[in-house]
């Protein structure tokens, strides 16, 4: 008799048994020791978090009202004075009259900055655009053409120039750093040891360091009679000392690229530049991204030491608002924390789309 | 398939003679262009050091400014709020140095072994059983990572002014611990009339008698470059133990190691093969970072630096002395991490 082929019903796929409870239990209650650390955690957010609540929001003072401030002092915070203050921590001690020019000098950077970020807009017109970006943030910005009137760079401050060093700095650091990066891992002796020495001394020293030394010795160096403006300095000191910390970002890329890579080029008959230019950097390049990207964000982060050379960027003019006027002075908690706040979605933001970069890089590994 | 055909075998072509031998002096031989870009390089930035050093001489002849080493026997004529060694304002400025070195010292020593503590607690939790550890961790990491170090320090030093009570009233913690305006006062070894002795502390009008004193700036560097620079250990220390194979884990757990020996046998030495080098990168950064403490006053070297340039003009020789002071730090810290890192590398055959 012929076995008649009898399949067994499939079972029906286990229900997927995942629900808050049950998540709670694994991952809060899983073992003894997780129990107690959340339920320390749970008292000490209970404890901890009203109070910090009605500090900064129930018993806060929002309106630029100094009495009321006074009132709430220890147990509200006076958010009053950056009510009152807003204008000059963000734009520092641009002519009141004509702030929205850096206004619009600082969005034209960041519509800049977002275009750049986007994959779509990745075409040769980004260069032509960021040039001439770049020259109306500087017309804007400086005046002295078209009727706008001249305001020189001592009076510029705030987020503008905290946005304009960061940008500036690390565009002109990128090709340096490059060079240097390919100088370093030159066979030729006298190149490589220049190198060297350049990016040790450079990573050996604090940016403070090398902005005191942008700030007072630099003057020293040029020929007499010229005095370039101080923000130009600080421009060139910081870019010196970034273009040191990403030609050894760079170099760690190049050492990635597989020297089967530079022999098949060689093979196709790629001079050595073409080689460098179409073959290794593009390689090297990508392989670091994240680290560049860090660097970039720790980069705009130094530019708030530049107020220790007294340029008002945006920690600076904090200090240059709260400290020059006596009625608001004891609300720089306040102050700071809203300055804060600024540079933490500045860089958050960066350190999302250098992992967004990196899965796109990553897609061509993936296939 | 057969083998590639040797040069010269090639049927139907008369073996063609080799090429002449390229002569030496020619351009288009890289040793000879190699040479002349090297000592192209090396002529320019010749000429570009003699220029600079010429408008230097220049410049400081124009001002008046003088040049120089003596400066650094003159009398100081400032006082040093915080001095681990004595200092008066008669004292010289080489003492001065000492002074603010030994305070550079003073704040990155106890802060890197601070950092570390935190950040490897930090790094530890973020692979916790508990979602609330985790998730705490990793906001930390990312709020303290984002805000520039200066505006935490700024931040810390305000709230311990806003936030310590007087110093005429002090606040007393158990072990004879004390916190006020004036700094934390905690019983400490003390060089007195008899030596070397334990000494407790007790609040003397605007100070502290007796045991050992930490100053508000002191307070306020610690505290930014601790929980700045722990921020970036935890993610360091985080990418180390993630590096770890999952396998090796659990052929640790299939052998019957308990989970303390897994960690400390299987886990943490290759984790700290990942650890070491960035490690020591923080390390080198707090030390640097640490110079930011002139920004709230706090008389470490870049501070002293500070008031001796305005003191006396003598930028070049101030700007060299701190570079010096941190090259040579931060040489010292390299060597000594990279000793260990050799220690914990890979020994491979």
């Amino acid at each position: 008799m012929a076995a008649v082929f009898d399949p067994i019903i499939a079972k029906p796929a286990p229900a997927r048994r995942s629900n808050a409870w049950r998540w709670a239990r694994r991952h809060l209650f899983g073992n003894p020791a997780s129990t107690l650390t959340t339920l320390a955690l749970l008292a000490l957010a209970v404890w901890l978090l009203p109070q910090a609540l009605s500090w900064a929001f129930t018993h806060a003072v929002w309106r630029a009202d100094e009495p009321a401030c006074q009132a709430a002092r220890g147990s509200g915070a006076c958010w009053g004075a950056v009510t009152e203050k807003h204008r000059l921590i963000v734009l520092g001690r641009y002519p009141f009259e004509a702030q929205w020019r850096p206004i619009a000098a600082t969005l034209l950077l960041f519509a800049l900055l977002m275009v750049s970020c986007v994959r779509a807009c990745w075409h040769w017109w980004l260069l032509p655009a960021w040039i001439a970006g770049l020259a109306v943030f500087f017309v804007l910005m400086g005046g002295g053409v078209f009727g706008l009137a001249r305001v020189r760079t001592d009076q510029w401050g705030g987020l503008p120039l905290t946005v304009m060093l960061a940008t500036f700095s690390i565009a002109l650091a990128f090709p340096i750093s490059i060079a240097v990066a390919l100088g370093r891992r030159s066979r030729l002796p006298a190149i490589s040891s220049l190198c060297v020495i350049y990016v040790e001394l450079i990573r050996g020293v604090p940016l403070i360091s090398v902005l005191f030394m942008a700030s007072f010795m630099f003057p020293l160096l040029l020929p007499p009679g010229t005095s370039p403006d101080v923000l130009l300095r600080v421009l060139v000191g910081i870019t010196l000392f970034a273009a040191a910390y990403m030609a050894e970002i760079v170099r760690a890329g190049l050492q990635s690229v597989p020297r089967g890579q530079i022999e098949a080029a060689a093979a196709v008959g790629l001079s050595p530049w073409q080689t460098q230019r179409l073959v290794v950097l593009p390689q090297a390049l990508a392989a670091v991204v994240p680290s560049l990207m860090n660097n970039f964000i720790s980069i705009f982060k130094d530019t708030s030491l530049i107020t220790i050379v007294s340029l008002y960027e945006l920690t600076g003019s904090l200090g240059l608002a709260l400290n020059g006027d006596p009625l608001w002075r004891p609300y720089k908690i306040e102050g700071y924390l809203f300055i804060s706040i600024i540079y933490f979605g500045i860089c958050f933001a960066m350190s999302r789309y250098s992992l967004w970069v990196e899965a796109q890089l990553a897609r061509g590994n993936r296939r | 398939m057969s083998s590639p055909p040797s040069p010269g075998s090639v049927v139907g072509s008369p073996a063609r003679k080799p090429p002449p031998r390229r002569r030496a002096w020619t351009w288009r031989n890289p040793n000879l262009r190699g040479w002349v870009y090297q000592a192209l390089a090396l002529l320019v930035l010749a000429g570009l050091i003699g220029w600079l050093a010429r408008n230097t001489h220049v410049n400081m002849a124009a001002r008046g400014i003088q040049s120089g080493w003596d400066f650094l026997l003159q009398t100081a004529g400032f006082d040093i709020g915080e001095r681990p060694i004595s200092f008066e304002s008669v004292d010289p400025y080489w003492r001065a140095f000492l002074v603010g070195l030994l305070n550079t010292l003073r704040v990155a020593v106890v802060g890197i072994v601070l950092s570390t503590l935190i950040g490897i607690a930090l790094g530890v939790s973020r692979f916790s059983h508990n979602a609330l550890l985790r998730g705490l961790s990793y906001g930390y990491v990312e709020t303290f990572r984002n805000v520039p170090i200066l505006v935490q320090l700024l931040l810390w030093y305000v709230l311990l002014l806003e936030g310590l009570p007087e110093a005429t009233e002090p606040l007393t913690l158990p072990g004879g611990w004390f916190l006020s305006k004036a700094g934390l006062a905690f019983p400490w070894w003390r060089n007195g009339a008899e030596g070397w002795q334990w000494s407790l502390p007790v609040p003397e009008g605007f100070a502290f008698e007796g045991g050992l004193t930490l100053s508000p700036e002191y307070l306020a560097v610690l505290f930014g470059l601790v929980f700045y620079t722990a921020a970036f250990i935890a993610e360091v220390v985080r990418g180390g133990i993630a590096a770890v194979p999952r396998g090796q884990v659990e052929a640790a757990q299939s052998i019957g190691l308990s989970g303390a020996q897994t960690t400390r046998l299987v886990i943490l030495p290759q984790a700290l093969r990942v650890i070491v080098p960035p490690l020591t990168n923080q390390y080198l950064n707090l030390t640097k970072n640490s110079s930011l403490a002139v920004a709230i006053g706090y008389p470490d070297v870049v501070s002293i630096a500070n008031t001796t340039l305005n003191q006396t003009g003598r930028a070049v020789e101030c700007i060299a002395i701190v570079m010096a002071v941190y090259l040579t730090t931060s040489l010292a810290t390299s060597a000594l991490m990279n000793a260990w890192n050799r220690r914990v590398a890979i020994k491979e055959r």
